[in-house]
């Protein structure tokens, strides 16, 4: 295949849906384990080369731009990475009796077909088609998280899924609002979803039809981003899960629902006459920080805990959104990339742990860094990050929410730093206690990769000391767009 | 002819409501099967009459897969797995009939009051249209609320996706995209719900989801 002739876009599609196929009837573990790998691979390989081939022309049904790329590629690189950390952690559930080879073939299958409704959330210029794409996504997590079918795994993958089709039921149902309001203008049939169209046309749709919508939109989407109040699913199907699909729900399936809201926002935005998404997204995002807060505080299961922790981020991420202006849209971006990267690494840590202690109970588990030093220190520097410490990059992203937000408005500045260091107190004392102390629980090593750990932290620890250029001004430019 | 054009897709749409209504206040499980399944076939006929007024064929298919999945596939295999697990004697409800048909009240004038208001610009076909489906969505979320049995509240979810299609229909030349999108997740929706169904019939010995709340966690 000649390079003119090579379309990304389709090979991002196309890989996972035929590795999907796959990977379903390939018996034995490793080869599809590695397939696995392979497969995202390529997929990631191909995000890549978005930034070096010519882009396609939107077309009705697809669209590449500078803000989705982003997205593109933080998402396909995460799978990635997730795929290596995936292969390592599975074949000790098959060991451990927990996972049979058939449902080996289902999760490895799932997995791309996941990978595959997220990245065509990504490249869709259609709001159907997203809805479609996060609908896939959301059904093939359902799916996967239920796949122990223990007690708890069930509870969480129903729980997930009631909440999960409840708020797709109302992104839909804003979705065809949006529809009807660009109908008058845009015209009938397919052109009324077309986001490029859409958002040329945008100042001239009647704005009181456009609010409805936003609000329903908002509360659909928001319920996949794990909004307080609307985020009863996302601590069990965290916890409950395979902790591979505990990073990617936490690392991108948030981040695929956060996207689709951006776009909406940037939609009403452009509409003189609507209400500005602004202020809606700044109560949920700093209710669901102060909330998970205080939530982190009570915790006694460490992936549950992390999934607080995913809750609290998202919150300081929409909030971000929601200030809008350059800086801190600049701010939530990187904080979004920042956080995808940091609390995967954190979850291919706890993953190795929780096997290797045969628990997720917080009191059972003791002094890592002196049993296992590379796991240990991982968490360490993990939770370091996520807790804002110097000189990582997510203390960059908070402290530029929080200043920029200091600049406009100090009073919800404090709201934001309050919530912050609750949530940084809560998890310095549990790193503490699991980190650090008298050893307890099994002492057996660990056959893990840690690769993608490493991997992931370095490149937050590289962000929080330096940006290149090219990337600041890419996300500036990104920033700009967000309004 | 307008005029009657205007009305039998009121009246129809109207009746959907009324069928969400009728859902609330039954207590036996078989009943609700059958209450949903004439739910499933006032849409098909809905959407069928929204085919001919619009004069767009593509929305016959969505009236035939709504009759055929939704009326009969779906509320036949429901039947099937109620009788398969001997539950069919009665719904656990979580709030009396009373409250429950207040709030559906409540529901279903917010929804009129909210969309009336905003949609004012819009055409009066799709105008009125939006403002049962609204309804519907509602009261078959408050179905999925009231509801204990996993069964019921599937068919309270199945409910709320048929007044999303009423919606999409009444939006004038929406894209079959969507369409078939909605009724392909139904669809997906049921193959979930009948794996999750046995699997938690296999475990549990039962369906009642707050038999499954006792597993909580972070129960201590």
């Amino acid at each position: 295949m000649s390079v003119a002739s090579f379309n990304p876009v389709t090979a991002v599609l196309l890989i996972p849906i035929a590795s999907a196929a796959l990977l379903a009837v390939l018996p034995g573990y490793r080869l599809t384990a590695r397939l696995n790998v392979v497969a995202s691979l390529a997929t990631f390989l191909s995000a890549l080369s978005l930034f070096v081939i010519d882009r396609p022309h939107p077309g009705p049904y697809v669209l590449v731009d500078d803000l989705n790329i982003v997205f593109i590629v933080l998402n396909t690189f995460v799978g990635f990475t997730t795929s290596i950390f995936s292969a390592s952690y599975i074949g000790h559930e098959l060991e451990t009796g927990r996972l049979t080879p058939v449902y080996l073939r289902f999760y490895h299958a799932m997995y791309q077909i996941m990978m595959f409704g997220m990245n065509l959330a990504f490249v869709s210029n259609n709001i159907g088609l997203m809805w479609v794409a996060v609908e896939i996504a959301t059904l093939t997590t359902v799916l996967m998280v239920g796949i122990y079918r223990t007690h708890a795994a069930l509870e969480a993958a129903w729980k997930y899924f009631i909440l999960g089709s409840v708020g797709i039921a109302f992104a839909l149902f804003g979705t065809i609002l949006v529809y009807m309001a660009a109908r008058p203008v845009v015209g009938e049939g397919q052109d009324g979803m077309v986001w490029t169209l859409l958002i040329q046309h945008a100042a001239t749709f009647d704005p009181a039809l456009l609010n409805v919508a936003f609000v329903f939109l908002f509360l659909g989407y928001g319920t996949k981003v794990g909004l307080a109040p609307l985020h009863a699913w996302l601590p069990d199907a965290h916890a409950e899960g395979p902790t591979p699909i505990s990073a990617v729900l936490s690392g991108l399936l948030l981040n695929v629902a956060l996207y689709a809201l951006l776009r909406f926002k940037i939609l009403l935005a452009a509409n003189p006459a609507a209400i500005a998404p602004g202020p809606l997204m700044v109560t949920m995002g700093l209710v669901s920080l102060i909330f998970a807060a205080f939530m982190l505080y009570r915790r006694r299961d460490i992936k549950r805990l992390f999934a607080y922790s995913s809750i609290e981020h998202m919150g300081i991420i929409v909030f971000a959104f929601g200030m809008g202006g350059p800086l801190a849209n600049f701010a939530g971006l990187l904080h979004m990339v920042m956080h995808s990267l940091t609390k995967s690494a954190i979850f291919f840590a706890v993953g190795h742990i929780s096997q290797i202690k045969g628990t997720q109970r917080i009191s059972r588990i003791r002094g890592l860094t002196v049993t296992h030093p590379a796991l240990g220190w991982g968490l360490v520097v993990g939770v370091a990050a996520i807790a804002g410490l110097p000189p990582l990059g997510i203390f960059m992203s908070e402290f530029l929410v929080v200043s920029s937000t200091f600049a406009r408005q100090p009073l919800l500045a404090i709201a934001l730093v309050f919530g912050i260091l609750l949530a940084f107190g809560a998890l310095m004392m549990r790193l503490t206690s699991v980190a650090f102390g008298e050893p307890r629980g099994s002492t057996a090593s660990a056959e893990a990769s840690y690769v993608p750990m490493f991997a992931h932290l370095a490149l937050v620890l590289g962000a929080g000391i330096y940006l290149p250029a090219p990337l600041v001004v890419w996300f500036q430019h990104v920033a700009r767009l967000l309004g | 002819m307008h005029n009657l054009a205007f009305d039998i897709s009121h009246t129809l749409a109207g009746g959907l409501v009324l069928i969400s209504f009728m859902m609330l206040y039954q207590d036996r499980l078989y009943s609700l099967l059958n209450v949903f399944a004439l739910h499933a076939v006032v849409l098909a006929l809905s959407v069928a009459w929204q085919a001919y007024v619009q004069d767009a064929p593509h929305l016959y298919v969505t009236a035939v897969i709504a009759l055929v999945f939704k009326a009969i596939v779906i509320p036949v295999g429901l039947h099937r797995i109620v009788k398969q697990l001997g539950i069919h004697r009665d719904i656990e409800s979580a709030v009396g009939i009373g409250p429950t048909m207040l709030a559906g009240m409540g529901l279903v004038a917010l929804s009129m009051v909210l969309m009336l208001r905003v949609t004012s610009e819009a055409d009066p076909l799709a105008r009125e249209d939006l403002a049962f489906a609204l309804s519907v969505v509602l009261l078959g979320l408050l179905v999925m609320v009231t509801r204990r049995n996993a069964v019921s509240q599937v068919v309270g979810f199945m409910s709320l996706e048929n007044g999303l299609v009423l919606a999409a229909t009444g939006a004038k030349g929406m894209p079959l995209v969507v369409e078939i999108s909605v009724a392909f997740s139904i669809l997906i929706a049921f193959i979930v719900i009948g794996i999750f169904l046995f699997r938690i019939r296999e475990r549990f010995d039962s369906v009642d989801v707050s038999a499954l709340d006792d597993f909580r966690g972070e129960r201590r």
